[in-house]
């Protein structure tokens, strides 16, 4: 067994504190499906204006973890969270916080581009308007028009707002889907697997766009690729089997690993 | 993994391979498409069959024979007394009928002695004219004493007779038309006074036992009332049940009977739902027999099922991507569901719903049992009126003896068809105007 004792942890983290700003602090998270268990007192901590990216074979549970930060899991039927989870200092599953509020706080991104069956204007003004950000139409002209800007888009659609989203291709699509996701000024942007149904081509572009939405979000990602973790991310966190394996900077994690599996994992040894 | 497992002796050379029938696999296919085509065929000859028949013998109920002849609206028969003025009832009870049998003798050159000739005259004309007359003198008492040129409708046995649907070969003994009126009739033919118009009266007529005098009229308004009340009521409810099913009850033993029952609910005999209408909304709550109300009601029981299963099954069809992406946003469920799911969901739900109507406008059954197998002449003016159905009139009339009622059974299914015809449309257009791709 190469898990980090407690003690170690902690002695880990009471370092790095001093340095370093928490966004979300997950502590002993375990997620249960009906009977089965999926995560195992998973702790791990999410910096501040950092990618932090999440990799391990299909399965591990990140996607399950990555749910976790913002609540997505409570729609599943069957789904039970134990353990806590704050952003910045409030417990994310204390009965006193809105989940309505929360997601406004923490967005997401799907893997696979699902906008809304409307115009692209709409599809951004959705967020904006459900939670009252914009006080009249030329306010929200300038929420969509930011949010565009912001994910990269504006000059490839702004001839074209009122025409539908999903004639838009498969890239300029997932753009959107982080552009809408920006509009409601989240805090945290949580990603799963964005660009798995992307070429390579627009994979560049929403990993580009990753890198430059850092400075003003800070960014959970869950990806199969390794490359992709490496480029975009700062810090990695590795899954198997419903356990944290190991959690480092991405560059130690994929030139010295501290645990074998995870050098196995990124030699492509399993999984 | 040291053992690698080697294929079948001769595999290194290419391998001999077994006879799968690969001819057998393109005759089976080729069976099964002459099979699909073969019952393709059957089902449209039969569609074939059905529609000519029943347009074959109904087109002619759009049409009825007129006598146009100038009518005299003497004085001495509608009021000899000048009693009009003071008692307004004289008007109305005035003898119509025989101002038009003298109307239609004397362009005969009838005698007005000769009595069984103006008796077989009597018998040319519907008895509808005493209607039609008395409303011309009601609306216009001046008419009194003039001549006005007036279309009178023929009877029920002359306007077959003209159609060619009674055979004049038969003997004089055995038919309803005698030999004389056959020449009368033939003498107005000619000179243009007896001649086939547009039948407006099927469409606005109450029924009547005179076949040329009745129509579908308030049977229509019947059906139309109905539709509205089951419109009104199962579109709501059957979405808001299927919306909480589908969306906010949790997945239990209960629901799951529910479930269960709303499916077979669907296939009850729509003849149980007449017998349930009529101990609850007739005998247990005294709404009126009758009444398109009640026939809304029982219809509306009838259709829910088929409208909750058509919602359900449109509201899974909605992406889940859609919803998480919602719900992401940080939208409430309820949000989620009335921004997002629920009109992506609407042209299956619209489709079910008018589905669901058009089965509803053809239902006759429960109908029979809480009495709107009825005789009505008069327009209903709310639905809580007597009044009767498309259906139940077509299978009113398909009991009638006379020859004029079978082209008009005929007539009434092509209406009945018609709107069926225009609702299906209907769902497919909107269903076209819904419909969006994700």
């Amino acid at each position: 067994m190469n898990m980090l004792s407690e003690a170690a942890v902690e002695k880990a983290l009471d370092k790095k504190m001093n340095e370093v700003a928490y966004k979300m602090i997950g502590k002993d998270v375990s997620v249960y499906y009906g009977e089965k268990r999926a995560l195992f007192d998973v702790n791990l901590n999410v910096r501040e204006n950092t990618v932090t990216a999440l990799i391990g074979p299909s399965g591990c549970g990140k996607s399950t973890f990555l749910r976790t930060l913002n609540r997505m899991n409570d729609t599943i039927e069957g789904c039970r969270v134990t353990g806590k989870i704050t952003l910045d200092e409030d417990d994310i599953y204390d009965k006193e916080i809105d989940v309505v509020e929360l997601r406004a706080r923490v967005g997401m991104v799907f893997q696979k581009p699902n906008p809304f069956p409307k115009s692209i204007y709409e599809n951004i003004a959705y967020g904006p308007r459900i939670h009252g950000l914009a006080r009249n139409k030329a306010d929200m002209d300038q929420i969509v028009e930011a949010s565009l800007q912001r994910a990269g888009l504006w000059a490839e659609v702004k001839d074209r707002l009122h025409e539908g989203g999903t004639g838009l291709s498969g890239g300029q699509q997932q753009r959107l889907c982080i552009a809408r996701a920006v509009a409601v000024s989240p805090e945290v942007i949580l990603m799963d697997e964005p660009c798995s149904a992307l070429d390579p081509i627009a994979t560049a572009k929403v990993e580009e766009l990753i890198h430059e939405l850092r400075a003003n979000y800070t960014i959970v990602i869950v990806t199969h690729s390794m490359q992709q973790a490496a480029r975009v991310s700062q810090r990695t966190a590795m899954f198997h089997l419903g356990q944290l394996v190991e959690e480092n900077d991405t560059d130690k994690m994929f030139t010295n690993p501290d645990d074998q599996r995870t050098q196995d994992y990124i030699m492509g040894r399993f999984g | 993994m040291t053992d690698v497992v080697s294929f079948p002796a001769g595999a290194s050379a290419k391998p001999a391979r077994r006879d799968i029938g690969i001819k057998r696999r393109y005759a089976a296919e080729r069976r099964f498409r002459a099979y699909g085509i073969a019952a393709l065929s059957f089902g449209i000859l039969f569609l074939f069959i059905l529609l000519y028949s029943v347009v074959s013998k109904g087109y002619t109920a759009f049409q009825q024979t007129m006598i146009t002849v100038p009518v005299e609206f003497s004085e001495q028969i509608i009021d000899k007394d000048n009693e009009r003025a003071t008692d307004p009832q004289k008007l109305v009870t005035a003898n119509y009928p025989l101002i038009a049998r003298n109307a239609v003798a004397k362009v005969l050159g009838v005698a007005e002695t000769d009595r069984s000739g103006l008796r077989a005259v009597n018998q040319m004309i519907s008895d509808g004219v005493r209607g039609q007359l008395r409303d011309m003198v009601v609306a216009n008492p001046q008419i009194i004493g003039t001549t006005q040129t007036v279309s009178l409708l023929a009877a029920g046995d002359i306007d077959s007779a003209f159609k060619g649907q009674i055979d004049l070969s038969v003997s004089e003994n055995n038919r309803k038309v005698s030999d004389q009126q056959v020449g009368w009739m033939n003498q107005l033919a000619e000179s243009g006074a007896l001649g086939k118009h547009f039948n407006t009266g099927i469409f606005v007529n109450g029924n009547s036992s005179r076949p040329e005098a009745a129509g579908v009229g308030v049977a229509l308004i019947g059906s139309f009332y109905m539709m509205l009340i089951v419109l009104v009521l199962s579109l709501p409810i059957g979405v808001a049940a299927s919306i909480y099913l589908e969306e906010f009850a949790p997945k239990n033993k209960f629901t799951d009977l529910i479930e269960v029952n709303i499916n077979n609910l669907a296939a009850v005999p729509s003849i149980v739902y007449g017998l349930l209408g009529l101990a609850v909304f007739i005998n247990f709550m005294g709404l009126p027999r009758s009444a398109s109300l009640v026939g809304g009601l029982v219809l509306t029981l009838m259709t829910l099922p088929t409208i909750i299963i058509a919602t359900r099954a449109a509201l899974k069809a909605v992406p889940p991507s859609i919803r998480a992406a919602a719900l992401g946003l940080g939208a409430s469920k309820m949000q989620t569901i009335f921004h997002h799911v629920l009109p992506l969901a609407m042209p299956g739900i619209l489709t079910g719903t008018i589905i669901g109507l058009a089965h509803a406008l053809g239902e006759t059954a429960p109908l029979l049992l809480i009495g709107m197998v009825a005789f009505v002449a008069n327009y209903p003016t709310t639905p809580m009126d007597p009044s009767t159905a498309l259906p139940v009139q077509i299978y009113m009339w398909a009991n009638e003896a006379e020859r004029a009622f079978v082209e008009r059974t005929s007539g009434a299914i092509i209406i009945l068809l018609l709107f069926l015809v225009v609702m299906n449309v209907g769902a497919i257009l909107l269903r076209r105007r819904f419909e969006r791709r994700w």
